[in-house]
């Protein structure tokens, strides 16, 4: 790898047209209105064309000035169709951008005669042109490009450090907002006005399409991560910071690996940008469908934990078991077993209840410990007392029983179950004539499933 | 000669010309056939995030057949190659918005523009490589409908036929199921397999159309039809054969032009010509066009006002104050609540329905035809007031405003209900339950 003064300003570039699209890019995600990015990012196409024939110039504040009027046309037009065709939102700004993009396009053709605006570069961007047209400042040469993405920065943290609240406001609870007179539309304007403001800024770096990219996929990542506005906003930025430094190394390091030369800078940041945002769908500490798998496992092994003690305390009740014991195969056989034909989830459970000391094993067959028992006993009274609820307030056919009472002897606390054993003080058998064990003394037996899938692990007291 | 140029190419003199024709047409009628349901299906974008997840597909296809020696310009193994990875964006976006708390459209977004930019970083890679003729692979992201040979046109030929033949096959199911997919599910339709079948379908056409229109662009042919036959009817059938339609002429227009300035972009010719169609279509169109809408509001705002005025004047000779000019115009300006211009004007209106006359002396006095019309104005308002009194408990003071909404759109059947469910004014024109003539800004 050889860098050069040529791939720092191509990092530095990278990294403004990173941030400062990451930084306006999430309020679209949070907005939901990702696509409006899209449509406007193909949309200032023809702005940009009809501002350069205009005017001749390709000076950022005229490029910058067409932006802003087709962002504003962009988002009334799709609103407009939207509204007046009865057209779905998405529908309407396909309709929209493609046919914007296309009159672009061929005003783009038209006038690239004598322009250095190229088409391949409209859709792909062209990074690793911007250090060679350079303007002075203060006696530094610095490229024009990054100098345009410096003053969008600049713009859009002042315009989200001014309007902070009114941002949140607005983007969270828009009619909140209109109630406590903040125009919401007016928000929403300024916004699409500086999505395309900023497109159009990080058009030479990124080009059309890969400007999507840099607009919603870091938003998306902070999305996975984080719910509060401000370490949202942190989080996007840093992401595509990185995802720009990274992106670069990547574009001249990862093809000569396979004996290819170097390739684009900005195809590779969205790479790693998407690349990120996979990790992050996998790996985020609470979204991530990692931690959520783990969650729905952690969930039934100790449903299947519960289940085993259960069957262990109706074991105890035939006086001819009196050990009170169950082989494997038992613990399979009863009848609405719910391990028949599961070995593994049956193996798990007596694994884990085994390790915790509820269980204890000799020779094939598996007892509860003292400990053990009364959590089994504690379940066993909530699937009785559920029957019981069932056939008497529910009206639920005996045969049925079963199956509903199943389900919900997981989820009881001993507030719940008292409450059950209020209802039907003096009635001491579940409706087939089985005794409903007592309550258990130990706080500990009653305790529902640990779990945090469920209701964000928030367990409230009780009154 | 210019003219001479396009009647050949529109005439089809070219054999040339002739095949482009065929293909793009084929694929505008594909396209608007199955975009209908695309659109119903409330999944427009999800085509365009199809077509950009489709270049690294065509770009690694290029690079692997590179790699393995073979002519990396074949075109069917680059369309395969555009498939597979179209159908893996699709997957993905539905994977992230089914497990992930992302939303869909956020989804959308992250899909087409992460795939599209490794397809750009492989197209980098592609360009920067000595001797491999990448120059093939800018057609795919602009279209290049010149360069359509025989095969090319048959296949998109074939893939249009099959649309529309399942299209018309599954209509029914289509309709029911596009419509909504809640109630054809729990209707017993195999919903699950319907949607596949009709995400195929879009994906098919979306990959076909690659070649001519140009990834970017590429939806636009199946969106833009849909939505301007939107503009014409209300019923899906006709919005079919429409949204066909305009597909067809739309690719016909554009390819016409392009085959005459081959240095334009054809697909955003194209689609530009397209985009015409749909603007002509919002403006004329006869179901919801703009021109329409404003005529019918502007229709319904005259005969608010005359019937407003007839009714003033009705009320004005129950009262007798039509005696004299200026008691006449106090009324009618102060009491109505009307400027002397929206008041001269609704005169005009009047006077040449023939509704009323100038007497000598000035005053305005309703003619025989204007009486009768002037009655059943101010019996269907006062039916109205009573009936909002009596049955929807308005209270008096506001009786006249809710009448006053809707006395204009009553319709006679509406009229009829009313007589029946106020039986006791038969035919006659009830008196007015609230003094008439006091300063209420109803107009």
């Amino acid at each position: 790898m050889i860098w050069t003064s040529l791939d720092t300003w191509i990092v530095v570039a990278a990294v403004l047209a990173g941030a400062t699209c990451a930084l306006i890019g999430s309020f679209l995600v949070l907005k939901k209105v990702s696509m409006m990015g899209d449509a406007i990012s193909h949309a200032v196409l023809p702005g940009i064309a009809v501002a350069f024939i205009l005017t001749g110039s390709r000076a950022g504040p005229v490029m910058l000035l067409g932006a802003a009027l087709v962002g504003v046309l962009t988002a009334v037009l799709v609103q407009l169709i939207h509204r007046h065709a009865r057209l779905e939102e998405g529908a309407s700004m396909g309709v929209v951008f493609t046919v914007l993009f296309a009159i672009g396009l061929i005003l783009i053709e038209q006038a690239a005669r004598n322009v250095d605006i190229h088409p391949e570069h409209v859709l792909f961007g062209a990074v690793e042109l911007v250090p060679l047209h350079v303007v002075s400042l203060g006696g530094w040469d610095v490229p024009r490009g990054v100098v345009l993405l410096a003053v969008m920065l600049v713009i859009n943290v002042v315009l989200v450090v001014l309007f902070f609240k009114e941002l949140r406001l607005a983007t969270f609870d828009p009619e909140l907002a209109t109630a406590l007179g903040i125009n919401a539309t007016a928000v929403h304007y300024v916004l699409m006005v500086l999505v395309a403001m900023t497109t159009v800024a990080a058009f030479e770096v990124v080009g059309s399409i890969l400007v999507v990219a840099m607009l919603i996929v870091p938003g998306a990542i902070a999305w996975l991560l984080t719910r509060r506005l401000l370490p949202f906003l942190i989080v996007s930025v840093a992401v595509s910071v990185v995802a720009a430094v990274v992106g670069h190394i990547a574009a001249i390091t990862v093809p000569p690996l396979f004996g290819y030369a170097d390739t684009s800078t900005s195809g590779s940041m969205a790479t790693v940008l998407g690349l990120f945002f996979f990790l992050a769908m996998l790996f985020a500490p609470e979204q991530g469908l990692v931690a959520r798998a783990w969650g729905t496992a952690r969930l039934r092994l100790s449903i299947g934990t519960q289940d085993a003690l259960g069957l262990l305390a109706r074991a105890a009740e035939k006086p001819e078991n009196r050990d009170a014991s169950l082989s494997a195969a038992e613990f399979r056989g009863v009848s609405r077993s719910p391990f028949a034909g599961r070995r593994l989830r049956l193996a798990a459970a007596l694994g884990l209840l085994r390790a915790r000391g509820l269980v204890a094993a000799r020779g094939g067959r598996y007892r509860a410990t003292e400990r053990g028992a009364e959590q089994g006993r504690a379940v066993l009274r909530s699937h009785r007392l559920w029957e019981r609820f069932f056939y008497d307030d529910g009206k639920v056919d005996l045969g049925e029983l079963h199956t509903a009472a199943d389900v919900l002897e997981h989820f009881t606390d001993s507030g719940l179950q008292h409450e059950l054993a209020e209802r039907f003080a003096g009635i001491s058998t579940d409706p087939r004539g089985n005794r409903i064990p007592g309550e258990t003394t130990n706080p500990d037996a009653n305790r529902p499933l640990e779990d945090r899938a469920l209701d964000d692990g928030s367990q409230k007291p009780r009154p | 000669m210019i003219v001479d140029r396009l009647m050949r190419v529109l005439t089809l003199a070219d054999y040339n010309t002739r095949v482009v024709m065929f293909g793009t047409v084929m694929l505008g009628i594909a396209g608007g056939v199955i975009g209908v349901f695309l659109l119903l299906r409330r999944r427009a974008l999800l085509a365009d995030a199809v077509s950009h997840a489709a270049l690294p597909g065509v770009a690694g296809a290029f690079l692997l057949i590179l790699a393995l020696g073979g002519n990396p310009r074949s075109l069917p193994l680059l369309m395969l190659g555009a498939l597979v990875s179209g159908l893996l964006g699709m997957g993905c976006v539905l994977f992230i918005t089914r497990f992930t708390r992302i939303s869909q459209d956020a989804a959308l977004g992250i899909v087409l523009s992460v795939f599209f930019g490794f397809g750009v970083a492989l197209l980098g890679i592609i360009q920067r490589t000595r001797g491999a003729p990448a120059a093939g692979l800018n057609s795919f992201i602009y279209g290049r409908t010149a360069s359509m040979i025989r095969a090319d046109a048959m296949l998109i030929g074939i893939a249009a036929l099959v649309v529309v033949l399942v299209s018309m096959v599954l209509f029914k199911e289509f309709r029911l199921f596009t419509f909504d997919p809640d109630f054809a599910a729990g209707d017993g339709w195999p919903v699950q397999r319907l949607d596949t079948l009709l995400m195929s379908l879009v994906v098919a056409v979306t990959v076909i159309g690659l070649q001519a229109v140009g990834i970017i662009l590429v939806i636009a042919i199946l969106v833009v039809p849909p939505a301007a036959a939107r503009f014409w009817t209300d019923r899906l059938d006709h919005m079919v054969l429409i949204s066909a339609g305009v597909g067809a002429i739309g690719a016909y227009l554009g390819t016409g032009v392009s085959a005459l300035a081959p240095r334009l972009p054809a697909g955003a010719v194209i689609v530009g010509a397209h985009g015409s169609v749909f603007v002509v279509s919002m403006l004329i169109g006869s179901a919801r066009g703009v021109l329409r809408e404003l005529f019918a509001h502007r229709s319904l705002a005259r005969t608010t006002v005359k019937q407003n005025l007839l009714r003033a004047l009705f009320e004005c000779e129950e009262a007798e104050r039509g005696a004299s000019v200026e008691s006449q115009w106090r009324y009618l300006t102060t009491a109505r609540g009307w400027t002397e211009r929206e008041l001269a004007r609704a005169l005009r209106l009047l006077l040449r329905d023939g509704s009323i006359y100038r007497l000598p002396a000035g005053a305005w006095q309703l003619t025989e035809p204007g009486r009768v019309r002037a009655a059943r104005v101010t019996r269907n308002h006062r039916l109205w007031e009573v009936y909002l009194l009596e049955h929807a408990e308005t209270a008096p003071a506001h009786v006249d405003r809710g009448a006053d909404f809707i006395e204009h759109v009553l319709g006679e059947e509406l009229v009829a209900e009313l007589e029946e469910a106020l039986p006791r004014f038969g035919k006659v024109v009830p008196a007015s339950v609230h003094v008439i003539g006091t300063g209420r800004g109803a107009t």
